[in-house]
Protein backbone atom coordinates (compact mmCIF):
# COMPACT_ATOMS: atom_id res chain seq x y z
CA UNK A 1 0.00 0.00 0.00
CA UNK A 2 1.12 3.16 -0.68
CA UNK A 3 -1.03 5.84 1.50
CA UNK A 4 -0.62 3.13 4.35
CA UNK A 5 1.41 1.71 6.70
CA UNK A 6 -0.26 -1.27 9.03
CA UNK A 7 1.83 -1.19 12.11
CA UNK A 8 -0.28 -4.26 13.96
CA UNK A 9 -3.09 -6.48 12.87
CA UNK A 10 -4.31 -8.49 15.35
CA UNK A 11 -5.28 -11.75 14.36
CA UNK A 12 -9.83 -11.22 12.73
CA UNK A 13 -11.02 -13.50 15.42
CA UNK A 14 -10.58 -12.67 18.96
CA UNK A 15 -10.52 -15.64 20.94
CA UNK A 16 -13.00 -15.68 24.00
CA UNK A 17 -12.44 -19.24 24.60
CA UNK A 18 -8.82 -19.42 25.44
CA UNK A 19 -10.11 -15.59 27.86
CA UNK A 20 -10.04 -15.43 31.26
CA UNK A 21 -8.01 -18.27 32.97
CA UNK A 22 -7.42 -15.51 35.45
CA UNK A 23 -3.87 -16.66 35.99
CA UNK A 24 -2.25 -13.69 35.36
CA UNK A 25 -0.70 -10.66 37.37
CA UNK A 26 -3.36 -8.22 38.88
CA UNK A 27 -2.94 -4.83 37.30
CA UNK A 28 -2.29 -2.59 40.34
CA UNK A 29 0.11 -4.65 41.98
CA UNK A 30 2.70 -4.29 38.97
CA UNK A 31 4.10 -1.10 39.33
CA UNK A 32 1.87 2.09 40.12
CA UNK A 33 -0.62 1.02 42.40
CA UNK A 34 -3.23 4.03 41.29
CA UNK A 35 -4.08 3.28 37.51
CA UNK A 36 -4.89 0.43 35.28
CA UNK A 37 -4.05 0.08 31.97
CA UNK A 38 -3.72 -3.45 31.12
CA UNK A 39 -2.33 -3.30 27.92
CA UNK A 40 1.17 -4.08 29.20
CA UNK A 41 0.34 -6.79 30.99
CA UNK A 42 1.19 -10.53 29.62
CA UNK A 43 -0.57 -13.66 29.64
CA UNK A 44 0.39 -16.19 31.04
CA UNK A 45 -0.47 -18.38 28.91
CA UNK A 46 1.65 -17.15 26.17
CA UNK B 1 -15.22 2.96 15.62
CA UNK B 2 -11.48 4.30 14.75
CA UNK B 3 -9.17 7.11 16.56
CA UNK B 4 -6.67 8.80 14.88
CA UNK B 5 -4.29 11.75 15.85
CA UNK B 6 -1.28 13.55 14.97
CA UNK B 7 2.24 13.18 16.59
CA UNK B 8 5.41 14.64 16.05
CA UNK B 9 4.66 14.85 12.48
CA UNK B 10 3.17 11.20 11.93
CA UNK B 11 -0.53 10.50 11.46
CA UNK B 12 -1.54 7.30 13.34
CA UNK B 13 -4.60 5.62 13.41
CA UNK B 14 -6.42 3.02 15.57
CA UNK B 15 -9.01 0.52 14.83
CA UNK B 16 -10.66 0.37 18.67
CA UNK B 17 -12.42 -3.27 17.86
CA UNK B 18 -10.06 -5.33 16.35
CA UNK B 19 -6.65 -3.15 17.85
CA UNK B 20 -4.92 -2.75 14.66
CA UNK B 21 -2.22 0.32 14.14
CA UNK B 22 -2.16 2.20 10.93
CA UNK B 23 0.36 4.84 10.13
CA UNK B 24 -0.92 6.92 6.79
CA UNK B 25 -0.06 9.85 4.82
CA UNK B 26 -2.02 13.16 5.04
CA UNK B 27 -4.64 12.19 2.55
CA UNK B 28 -5.48 8.97 3.89
CA UNK B 29 -5.76 11.21 7.49
CA UNK B 30 -8.02 13.42 6.16
CA UNK B 31 -10.51 11.00 3.63
CA UNK B 32 -11.47 9.09 7.01
CA UNK B 33 -13.10 12.12 8.44
CA UNK B 34 -15.72 11.38 5.08
CA UNK B 35 -15.99 7.75 4.98
CA UNK B 36 -19.94 7.72 5.37
CA UNK B 37 -19.63 9.86 2.55
CA UNK B 38 -19.81 8.60 -1.29
CA UNK B 39 -16.81 8.18 -3.39
CA UNK B 40 -18.07 11.61 -5.44
CA UNK B 41 -18.73 13.54 -2.37
CA UNK B 42 -15.48 12.71 -0.79
CA UNK B 43 -13.86 13.71 -4.36
CA UNK B 44 -15.42 16.74 -4.36
CA UNK B 45 -14.84 17.63 -0.59
CA UNK B 46 -11.35 17.36 -0.94
CA UNK B 47 -10.56 18.65 -4.66
CA UNK B 48 -9.57 21.98 -3.18
CA UNK B 49 -6.06 19.56 -1.84
CA UNK B 50 -5.95 16.35 -3.56
CA UNK B 51 -6.41 15.30 -6.86
CA UNK B 52 -9.50 12.90 -7.65
CA UNK B 53 -6.74 10.27 -8.76
CA UNK B 54 -5.01 10.57 -5.38
CA UNK B 55 -8.13 10.44 -3.52
CA UNK B 56 -9.44 7.45 -5.25
CA UNK B 57 -6.10 5.47 -5.01
CA UNK B 58 -6.37 6.27 -1.58
CA UNK B 59 -9.97 5.57 -0.70
CA UNK B 60 -9.37 2.06 -2.28
CA UNK B 61 -7.07 1.10 -0.16
CA UNK B 62 -9.08 1.87 2.95
CA UNK B 63 -11.94 0.18 1.57
CA UNK B 64 -9.27 -2.76 1.49
CA UNK B 65 -8.56 -2.63 4.97
CA UNK B 66 -12.14 -1.97 6.13
CA UNK B 67 -13.15 -5.36 4.14
CA UNK B 68 -9.84 -7.16 5.84
CA UNK B 69 -11.09 -5.97 9.15
CA UNK B 70 -8.62 -3.73 10.23
CA UNK B 71 -10.91 -0.50 9.88
CA UNK B 72 -14.33 0.36 11.21
CA UNK B 73 -14.25 -3.04 12.21
CA UNK B 74 -17.48 -4.44 14.30
CA UNK B 75 -17.71 -3.95 18.25
CA UNK B 76 -18.78 -8.35 18.68
CA UNK B 77 -18.07 -7.27 22.32
CA UNK B 78 -21.45 -5.83 23.02
CA UNK B 79 -23.16 -9.29 21.49
CA UNK B 80 -20.96 -11.37 23.55
CA UNK B 81 -21.46 -9.51 26.80
CA UNK B 82 -25.44 -9.43 25.72
CA UNK B 83 -24.98 -13.58 25.42
CA UNK B 84 -23.22 -14.17 28.60
CA UNK B 85 -24.83 -12.38 30.55
CA UNK B 86 -22.38 -10.20 33.52
CA UNK B 87 -19.21 -11.52 33.87
CA UNK B 88 -19.78 -12.14 37.65
CA UNK B 89 -19.24 -15.50 39.87
CA UNK B 90 -21.90 -15.82 43.12
CA UNK B 91 -18.78 -16.24 44.78
CA UNK B 92 -15.63 -14.57 43.98
CA UNK B 93 -12.45 -15.69 43.36
CA UNK B 94 -9.49 -14.11 45.23
CA UNK B 95 -5.71 -13.82 43.94
CA UNK B 96 -4.86 -11.50 44.91
CA UNK B 97 -4.03 -9.48 48.13
CA UNK B 98 -2.62 -5.97 49.36
CA UNK B 99 -1.28 -6.74 52.59
CA UNK B 100 -1.01 -3.04 54.44
CA UNK B 101 1.75 -4.45 56.89
CA UNK B 102 2.17 -1.11 59.10
CA UNK B 103 0.05 1.71 59.11
CA UNK B 104 2.61 4.01 59.89
CA UNK B 105 5.39 5.45 58.17
CA UNK B 106 9.20 7.15 58.97
CA UNK B 107 7.86 9.79 56.62
CA UNK B 108 5.27 12.46 56.11
CA UNK B 109 4.72 12.85 52.38
CA UNK B 110 2.28 15.13 51.37
CA UNK B 111 0.28 13.76 48.59
CA UNK B 112 -0.03 10.20 50.59
CA UNK B 113 -3.21 8.49 50.37
CA UNK B 114 -2.99 6.97 53.64
CA UNK B 115 -2.56 10.43 55.19
CA UNK B 116 0.19 10.40 58.13
CA UNK B 117 0.96 6.94 57.18
CA UNK B 118 -1.63 5.70 59.41
CA UNK B 119 -4.59 5.72 57.00
CA UNK B 120 -6.72 7.82 59.11
CA UNK B 121 -7.45 5.79 62.11
CA UNK B 122 -4.31 4.82 64.28
CA UNK B 123 -0.80 3.67 63.91
CA UNK B 124 -0.65 -0.03 63.72
CA UNK B 125 1.32 -3.09 62.43
CA UNK B 126 -0.16 -6.63 61.26
CA UNK B 127 0.84 -9.48 63.17
CA UNK B 128 2.30 -12.44 61.64
CA UNK B 129 -0.48 -14.18 62.47
CA UNK B 130 -2.70 -12.10 61.14
CA UNK B 131 -0.74 -11.94 58.14
CA UNK B 132 -0.95 -15.59 57.99
CA UNK B 133 -4.42 -16.05 58.39
CA UNK B 134 -4.50 -13.61 55.26
CA UNK B 135 -2.58 -15.98 53.14
CA UNK B 136 -5.07 -19.19 54.62
CA UNK B 137 -8.11 -16.51 53.22
CA UNK B 138 -5.95 -16.26 49.97
CA UNK B 139 -5.46 -20.20 49.31
CA UNK B 140 -9.13 -20.51 50.32
CA UNK B 141 -11.02 -18.06 48.20
CA UNK B 142 -8.58 -18.54 45.07
CA UNK B 143 -10.70 -21.58 44.50
CA UNK B 144 -8.40 -23.24 41.16
CA UNK B 145 -6.51 -20.37 40.58
CA UNK B 146 -2.74 -21.17 40.93
CA UNK B 147 -1.09 -17.72 40.64
CA UNK B 148 -1.17 -16.11 43.89
CA UNK B 149 0.20 -12.41 44.72
CA UNK B 150 0.79 -10.44 48.02
CA UNK B 151 1.81 -7.12 47.88
CA UNK B 152 3.55 -6.28 51.27
CA UNK B 153 2.29 -2.40 51.32
CA UNK B 154 2.14 0.19 54.21
CA UNK B 155 2.19 2.72 55.39
CA UNK B 156 5.85 1.72 55.19
CA UNK B 157 6.34 -1.96 55.47
CA UNK B 158 9.75 -2.19 56.80
CA UNK B 159 8.85 -0.96 59.61
CA UNK B 160 7.16 -4.44 60.20
CA UNK B 161 9.80 -6.45 58.27
CA UNK B 162 9.82 -9.46 60.82
CA UNK B 163 6.28 -9.87 60.31
CA UNK B 164 7.24 -9.88 56.40
CA UNK B 165 9.55 -12.19 56.59
CA UNK B 166 7.28 -14.68 58.56
CA UNK B 167 4.27 -14.34 56.42
CA UNK B 168 6.48 -15.33 53.40
CA UNK B 169 7.89 -17.97 54.67
CA UNK B 170 4.34 -19.25 56.14
CA UNK B 171 3.40 -19.06 52.40
CA UNK B 172 5.98 -20.85 50.95
CA UNK B 173 5.23 -23.58 52.91
CA UNK B 174 1.80 -23.48 52.52
CA UNK B 175 2.54 -23.31 48.39
CA UNK B 176 3.87 -26.81 48.51
CA UNK B 177 1.16 -28.31 49.81
CA UNK B 178 -1.90 -26.84 48.23
CA UNK B 179 -0.75 -26.58 44.56
CA UNK B 180 -0.31 -22.58 44.68
CA UNK B 181 2.31 -20.55 43.12
CA UNK B 182 2.81 -17.15 45.93
CA UNK B 183 4.56 -14.64 43.93
CA UNK B 184 5.43 -11.53 46.42
CA UNK B 185 6.25 -8.10 45.86
CA UNK B 186 7.50 -4.83 48.39
CA UNK B 187 6.45 -1.29 47.78
CA UNK B 188 8.71 0.81 49.88
CA UNK B 189 10.50 4.30 50.73
CA UNK B 190 13.81 3.02 51.01
CA UNK B 191 14.42 4.78 54.22
CA UNK B 192 15.40 2.18 56.27
CA UNK B 193 16.44 -0.03 53.73
CA UNK B 194 19.67 -2.64 54.80
CA UNK B 195 21.57 -5.06 53.39
CA UNK B 196 19.50 -7.62 55.27
CA UNK B 197 15.87 -6.09 53.43
CA UNK B 198 17.75 -6.39 50.35
CA UNK B 199 18.70 -9.66 50.67
CA UNK B 200 15.63 -11.08 52.08
CA UNK B 201 14.21 -9.08 49.11
CA UNK B 202 15.73 -10.28 46.08
CA UNK B 203 15.36 -13.92 47.40
CA UNK B 204 12.08 -14.26 48.04
CA UNK B 205 10.45 -10.70 45.82
CA UNK B 206 9.32 -10.80 42.27
CA UNK B 207 8.95 -7.18 42.01
CA UNK B 208 9.97 -4.09 44.72
CA UNK B 209 8.72 -0.41 44.39
CA UNK B 210 11.13 1.96 45.42
CA UNK B 211 9.48 5.75 45.62
CA UNK B 212 11.77 8.41 44.72
CA UNK B 213 9.81 11.20 42.74
CA UNK B 214 12.95 12.53 40.60
CA UNK B 215 14.68 15.74 40.99
CA UNK B 216 15.96 16.47 44.28
CA UNK B 217 14.02 19.23 44.91
CA UNK B 218 10.74 17.63 43.63
CA UNK B 219 11.11 14.57 45.93
CA UNK B 220 11.91 16.78 49.16
CA UNK B 221 9.23 18.76 48.50
CA UNK B 222 7.00 16.60 48.79
CA UNK B 223 8.71 13.48 50.70
CA UNK B 224 10.12 14.07 54.13
CA UNK B 225 10.42 12.90 57.30
CA UNK B 226 8.30 14.39 60.55
CA UNK B 227 11.22 16.58 61.30
CA UNK B 228 11.08 18.03 57.76
CA UNK B 229 13.86 16.51 56.14
CA UNK B 230 13.81 15.81 53.02
CA UNK B 231 14.86 11.95 51.88
CA UNK B 232 16.43 12.00 48.43
CA UNK B 233 19.77 12.43 49.75
CA UNK B 234 19.73 9.31 52.02
CA UNK B 235 17.26 6.87 49.85
CA UNK B 236 19.63 7.69 46.30
CA UNK B 237 22.10 5.49 47.25
CA UNK B 238 19.95 2.51 48.45
CA UNK B 239 17.41 2.46 45.60
CA UNK B 240 20.52 2.69 43.01
CA UNK B 241 21.84 -0.15 45.22
CA UNK B 242 18.70 -2.41 45.55
CA UNK B 243 17.86 -1.92 41.10
CA UNK B 244 21.89 -3.03 40.43
CA UNK B 245 21.45 -6.20 42.82
CA UNK B 246 18.22 -7.04 40.61
CA UNK B 247 20.20 -6.48 37.44
CA UNK B 248 17.91 -3.46 36.44
CA UNK B 249 14.55 -5.49 36.04
CA UNK B 250 11.85 -6.73 38.16
CA UNK B 251 11.82 -3.45 39.99
CA UNK B 252 10.14 0.05 39.88
CA UNK B 253 11.11 3.46 40.16
CA UNK B 254 7.67 5.00 41.29
CA UNK B 255 7.25 8.93 41.57
CA UNK B 256 4.14 10.84 41.57
CA UNK B 257 3.71 13.95 39.99
CA UNK B 258 1.68 16.69 41.27
CA UNK B 259 0.65 20.32 40.00
CA UNK B 260 3.80 21.73 41.71
CA UNK B 261 5.56 19.94 39.28
CA UNK B 262 3.31 19.78 36.19
CA UNK B 263 7.35 19.65 34.04
CA UNK B 264 7.45 16.27 35.13
CA UNK B 265 9.13 14.73 32.05
CA UNK B 266 11.99 16.10 33.91
CA UNK B 267 11.76 14.02 36.67
CA UNK B 268 11.18 10.62 34.69
CA UNK B 269 14.13 11.65 32.69
CA UNK B 270 16.21 12.56 35.81
CA UNK B 271 15.51 8.97 36.45
CA UNK B 272 17.17 7.53 33.80
CA UNK B 273 20.02 9.63 33.51
CA UNK B 274 20.72 7.98 36.49
CA UNK B 275 20.51 4.79 35.11
CA UNK B 276 17.20 3.27 36.34
CA UNK B 277 16.12 0.93 33.89
CA UNK B 278 12.33 0.61 34.88
CA UNK B 279 10.21 3.75 35.74
CA UNK B 280 6.87 4.73 36.58
CA UNK B 281 5.97 7.93 37.42
CA UNK B 282 2.19 8.62 38.26
CA UNK B 283 -0.52 11.97 38.04
CA UNK B 284 -1.23 11.91 41.53
CA UNK B 285 -4.61 10.75 42.45
CA UNK B 286 -7.38 11.20 45.14
CA UNK B 287 -5.99 14.66 45.72
CA UNK B 288 -9.34 16.74 45.67
CA UNK B 289 -8.79 19.70 47.12
CA UNK B 290 -5.59 19.83 48.25
CA UNK B 291 -4.29 22.45 46.58
CA UNK B 292 -1.84 20.03 44.61
CA UNK B 293 -4.29 18.31 42.68
CA UNK B 294 -4.19 18.01 38.89
CA UNK B 295 -6.54 20.10 37.43
CA UNK B 296 -8.57 20.59 33.93
CA UNK B 297 -6.57 23.71 32.79
CA UNK B 298 -3.08 21.62 33.51
CA UNK B 299 -4.21 19.49 30.36
CA UNK B 300 -2.84 20.85 27.82
CA UNK B 301 1.17 21.17 29.57
CA UNK B 302 0.76 17.81 30.83
CA UNK B 303 -0.07 16.61 27.67
CA UNK B 304 3.09 18.60 25.55
CA UNK B 305 5.32 17.11 28.73
CA UNK B 306 3.96 13.26 28.11
CA UNK B 307 4.63 14.35 24.22
CA UNK B 308 8.31 15.38 24.64
CA UNK B 309 8.84 12.47 27.36
CA UNK B 310 8.06 9.82 24.27
CA UNK B 311 9.75 11.57 21.90
CA UNK B 312 12.89 11.28 24.23
CA UNK B 313 12.36 7.64 25.13
CA UNK B 314 12.26 6.22 21.67
CA UNK B 315 15.14 8.96 20.89
CA UNK B 316 16.93 6.58 23.81
CA UNK B 317 15.56 3.38 22.47
CA UNK B 318 17.36 4.02 19.59
CA UNK B 319 20.39 5.17 20.71
CA UNK B 320 20.71 1.64 23.10
CA UNK B 321 20.43 3.98 25.71
CA UNK B 322 16.87 2.95 26.34
CA UNK B 323 14.51 2.49 29.87
CA UNK B 324 10.97 0.93 30.57
CA UNK B 325 8.32 4.08 31.41
CA UNK B 326 5.90 1.84 32.85
CA UNK B 327 2.92 3.37 30.81
CA UNK B 328 4.44 3.30 27.44
CA UNK B 329 4.97 -0.03 27.59
CA UNK B 330 2.19 -1.73 25.29
CA UNK B 331 2.45 -5.36 23.97
CA UNK B 332 0.18 -4.66 21.02
CA UNK B 333 -0.14 -8.42 19.94
CA UNK B 334 -0.09 -10.31 22.89
CA UNK B 335 -1.55 -8.02 25.74
CA UNK B 336 -3.50 -9.72 27.90
CA UNK B 337 -6.60 -11.52 26.83
CA UNK B 338 -9.64 -9.81 26.23
CA UNK B 339 -11.86 -10.64 29.51
CA UNK B 340 -8.93 -9.10 31.59
CA UNK B 341 -9.41 -6.04 29.01
CA UNK B 342 -12.81 -5.78 29.36
CA UNK B 343 -12.52 -5.73 33.65
CA UNK B 344 -9.52 -4.17 34.37
CA UNK B 345 -7.93 -4.25 38.20
CA UNK B 346 -9.98 -6.46 40.23
CA UNK B 347 -10.54 -4.87 42.91
CA UNK B 348 -13.13 -5.58 44.73
CA UNK B 349 -13.41 -9.11 44.23
CA UNK B 350 -10.12 -10.29 42.58
CA UNK B 351 -7.59 -8.21 44.48
CA UNK B 352 -8.57 -7.39 47.79
CA UNK B 353 -7.05 -4.87 50.83
CA UNK B 354 -6.32 -6.66 53.88
CA UNK B 355 -5.53 -3.84 57.06
CA UNK B 356 -3.11 -4.60 60.29
CA UNK B 357 -6.30 -5.85 62.03
CA UNK B 358 -7.36 -7.93 59.45
CA UNK B 359 -9.69 -6.20 57.52
CA UNK B 360 -10.67 -6.03 54.26
CA UNK B 361 -11.52 -3.57 51.35
CA UNK B 362 -11.67 -3.83 48.07
CA UNK B 363 -8.17 -1.98 47.46
CA UNK B 364 -5.55 -0.40 49.22
CA UNK B 365 -7.34 3.13 47.91
CA UNK B 366 -10.17 2.12 49.71
CA UNK B 367 -9.10 0.99 53.25
CA UNK B 368 -10.65 2.96 56.04
CA UNK B 369 -13.86 3.33 54.10
CA UNK B 370 -16.22 1.85 56.30
CA UNK B 371 -18.68 1.27 53.94
CA UNK B 372 -16.56 -0.89 52.14
CA UNK B 373 -15.38 -3.15 55.00
CA UNK B 374 -16.03 -6.26 53.33
CA UNK B 375 -14.96 -8.72 56.30
CA UNK B 376 -11.98 -9.76 58.34
CA UNK B 377 -9.51 -12.56 57.58
CA UNK B 378 -9.69 -13.26 61.09
CA UNK B 379 -13.37 -14.56 61.39
CA UNK B 380 -13.60 -16.52 58.52
CA UNK B 381 -13.15 -16.45 55.09
CA UNK B 382 -16.59 -15.09 54.22
CA UNK B 383 -16.73 -11.55 52.17
CA UNK B 384 -19.92 -9.41 51.78
CA UNK B 385 -20.98 -10.13 48.39
CA UNK B 386 -22.54 -7.00 47.76
CA UNK B 387 -19.76 -5.51 47.84
CA UNK B 388 -17.78 -7.67 45.67
CA UNK B 389 -21.09 -7.89 43.19
CA UNK B 390 -20.90 -4.20 42.98
CA UNK B 391 -17.19 -4.14 41.93
CA UNK B 392 -17.59 -7.15 39.99
CA UNK B 393 -20.19 -6.65 37.72
CA UNK B 394 -17.95 -3.29 36.92
CA UNK B 395 -16.70 -3.58 32.91
CA UNK B 396 -15.65 -1.30 30.10
CA UNK B 397 -18.95 -1.84 29.01
CA UNK B 398 -21.26 -1.19 31.71
CA UNK B 399 -19.79 2.21 32.36
CA UNK B 400 -20.94 5.00 29.40
CA UNK B 401 -17.56 6.58 29.40
CA UNK B 402 -15.56 3.92 29.10
CA UNK B 403 -18.08 2.33 26.33
CA UNK B 404 -17.47 5.26 23.78
CA UNK B 405 -14.10 5.62 24.64
CA UNK B 406 -11.45 4.83 22.03
CA UNK B 407 -9.20 3.86 24.37
CA UNK B 408 -10.77 1.15 26.16
CA UNK B 409 -8.89 -2.14 25.41
CA UNK B 410 -5.99 -0.06 26.64
CA UNK B 411 -7.11 1.05 30.00
CA UNK B 412 -9.99 -1.50 30.82
CA UNK B 413 -12.30 1.52 32.74
CA UNK B 414 -9.72 3.14 34.69
CA UNK B 415 -9.88 3.32 38.83
CA UNK B 416 -12.44 2.53 40.79
CA UNK B 417 -11.05 4.56 43.96
CA UNK B 418 -10.64 7.73 42.02
CA UNK B 419 -14.13 7.26 40.17
CA UNK B 420 -15.49 6.92 43.87
CA UNK B 421 -13.65 9.88 45.29
CA UNK B 422 -14.47 12.53 42.48
CA UNK B 423 -18.04 11.06 41.05
CA UNK B 424 -19.29 8.70 44.27
CA UNK B 425 -20.26 6.05 41.76
CA UNK B 426 -18.24 3.32 40.60
CA UNK B 427 -19.55 3.46 36.89
CA UNK B 428 -17.98 7.05 36.38
CA UNK B 429 -14.33 7.34 35.49
CA UNK B 430 -12.29 10.06 37.02
CA UNK B 431 -12.20 12.22 34.00
CA UNK B 432 -8.49 14.26 34.37
CA UNK B 433 -7.39 10.42 34.51
CA UNK B 434 -8.80 9.44 31.72
CA UNK B 435 -7.84 12.98 29.86
CA UNK B 436 -3.91 11.47 30.98
CA UNK B 437 -4.57 7.57 29.94
CA UNK B 438 -5.41 8.69 26.69
CA UNK B 439 -2.95 10.52 26.44
CA UNK B 440 -0.39 7.90 27.45
CA UNK B 441 -1.93 5.32 25.07
CA UNK B 442 -1.76 7.81 22.17
CA UNK B 443 2.29 7.92 22.94
CA UNK B 444 2.55 4.44 23.30
CA UNK B 445 1.22 3.87 20.49
CA UNK B 446 3.14 6.43 18.20
CA UNK B 447 6.28 5.22 20.29
CA UNK B 448 4.86 1.45 18.48
CA UNK B 449 4.43 2.98 15.32
CA UNK B 450 7.93 4.93 15.10
CA UNK B 451 9.93 1.76 16.51
CA UNK B 452 7.97 -0.56 13.69
CA UNK B 453 8.62 1.82 11.15
CA UNK B 454 12.32 1.32 11.43
S1 LIG C 1 -9.79 6.38 29.63
FE1 LIG C 1 -11.53 6.71 31.00
S2 LIG C 1 -13.32 6.48 29.67
FE2 LIG C 1 -11.58 5.55 28.61
S3 LIG C 1 -11.66 3.39 29.19
FE3 LIG C 1 -10.28 4.44 30.61
S4 LIG C 1 -11.57 4.96 32.36
FE4 LIG C 1 -12.93 4.51 30.64
S1 LIG D 1 -9.45 0.71 42.15
FE1 LIG D 1 -7.70 1.95 41.47
S2 LIG D 1 -6.20 1.83 43.10
FE2 LIG D 1 -7.70 0.21 43.45
S3 LIG D 1 -6.82 -1.60 42.46
FE3 LIG D 1 -8.13 -0.62 40.94
S4 LIG D 1 -6.78 0.77 39.79
FE4 LIG D 1 -5.72 0.18 41.67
Amino acid sequence: MKHIKTINAPAAKKDLKNSGCGECQTSCQSACKTSCTVANQKCEKR
Amino acid sequence: MIHKFKMHGSNIVLDVNSGAVHMVDDIAYDILDHMDNSDEEIVNGLSGKYSRSEVMETLAELKQLKAEGQLFSEDFMEEYLAEHGPLSHSQPIVKALCLHIAHDCNLRCRYCFASTGDFGTQRTLMTAETGKRAIDFLIERSGTRRNLEVDFFGGEPLLNFEAVKEIVLYALERQKVSNKNFRFTITTNAVLLNEDHKKFINEYMDNVVLSIDGRPEVNDRMRFRADGRGTYEDILPKIMDMAESREQDNYYVRGTFTRENLDFSKDVLHLADLGFKQVSVEPVVAAKDTGYDLREEDLPGLFREYEELVYEYVKRHRESDGFNFFHFMLDLEQGPCLIKKLKGCGSGHEYLAVTPEGDLYPCHQFVGMEGFKMGNVNHGTDISVSISEMFEKQNIYTKPDCKKCWAKFFCSGGCAANAWQFNNCLDKPYEIGCELERKRVECALWAKAVEACE
